[in-house]
């Protein structure tokens, strides 16, 4: 099972550790606004407007290196937008694991 | 070596912060600003010089498409987007010139400035660029791209979503509009005779009253337009 990890940002970062400084406090706060964002939508059922939020949120999820992560987004994008959310729990999962892995 | 100037245009701060850190490690590209929208890069563009974009499809209220279609000027832009479904639409425009997914590698990225590094700069390499690709266009058709040899199309009709385009070879029918393919097509070899008709005027067999024969296609010709299709013939 894939866990998040720096291997991408590290790989963009180089020895620059300002920058891997910075890139991880704007994942956290956007990642923060957008998991927000998405859960508002989803639960007034505006699924076009989540299925936005989730697309954002993909690319964090991909910068974390959790690349089944990555694709799962992918699909339950495209889920929202025919009104699907099969895959809301599959989500969920994802959010809760980057959520930990940025709290500590 | 030539320094190209560019801006980055992306609603995530995120995705901004990453490209303009691989633009950092390229000698060749220096960026002078970044926009969380495309519309405050539209007033930036107005009184500033750039040649090359890095745009985001995926913005809200004013996507990249939204934004190319505003350009009055050719710059050079790569796309930058977590969607893979949009390659095919993106080569539609001319402008583009590469097109990156998320997340975007530093190996990927080096590619991209690369293939920079063949195109032409300056402008009017730009224009012998556009002349000689004024030959052939790309189509999608059925998930694949397509090249028609432009001098082969004799007629393109708007049907709807879709466009017919009739080639002596055979017929192509794209998802696209009539005012994206007259865009492409030379203004001396092609005309609108009608809002659902373009043709290729060396391929007009006859014309009678407000209508032209066109290989073996009767067109309508739009009383408007008649009179500047007559300047365009070689008339006796």
């Amino acid at each position: 099972m894939e866990t998040p990890n720096l291997s991408f940002i590290k790989e963009i970062a180089g020895d620059d550790e300002i920058f891997q400084k910075r890139i991880l406090e704007i994942i956290k706060k956007e990642f923060t606004e957008e998991v927000s964002l998405f859960k508002t939508n989803f639960s007034l059922k505006k699924y076009e407007d989540a299925a936005n939020d989730v697309h954002k949120i993909k690319h964090k999820i991909s910068l974390l290196a959790l690349e089944q992560g990555s694709k799962k987004a992918s699909e339950f994008e495209k889920e929202l937008k025919e009104g699907i959310i099969t895959l809301h729990p599959t989500f969920l999962e994802i959010l809760n694991k980057i959520h930990v892995y940025l709290s500590n | 070596m030539h320094i190209m100037n560019c801006i980055l245009i992306d609603d995530d701060a995120t995705a901004r912060l990453i490209i303009h850190q691989l633009c950092k490690k390229s000698e060749r590209i220096n960026v002078l600003a970044e926009f969380s929208s495309a519309i405050d890069a539209i007033k930036y563009l107005n009184t500033n010089h750039v040649d090359l974009v890095y745009l985001d499809i995926h913005m809200p209220t004013f996507s990249g498409f939204d934004f190319i279609q505003t350009l009055k000027n050719p710059i050079k832009i790569i796309l930058t987007t977590s969607d893979k479904n949009h390659a095919l639409e993106a080569f539609e425009y001319k402008s583009v010139v590469d097109y990156l997914v998320k997340p975007i590698s530093k190996e990927r990225f080096n590619k991209s400035i690369e293939k920079l590094e063949t195109l032409p700069i300056e402008a009017a390499n730009n224009h012998l660029e556009t002349q000689k690709l004024a030959d052939y266009i790309y189509v999608n058709v059925d998930k694949r791209l397509v090249k028609i040899n432009i001098p082969s199309i004799y007629l393109v009709e708007a049907k709807g979503d879709y466009i017919n385009i009739k080639t002596h070879e055979t017929n192509y029918l794209v998802h696209s509009t009539l005012k994206k393919i007259q865009d492409k097509l030379p203004s001396n070899m092609f005309f609108k005779v009608h809002r659902s008709f373009i043709i290729n005027f060396s391929e007009i067999i006859d014309i009678e009253d407000n209508t032209v024969l066109v290989k073996q296609d009767v067109v309508p010709v739009s009383r408007s337009n008649k009179s500047e299709l007559m300047k365009k013939l070689n008339l006796l």
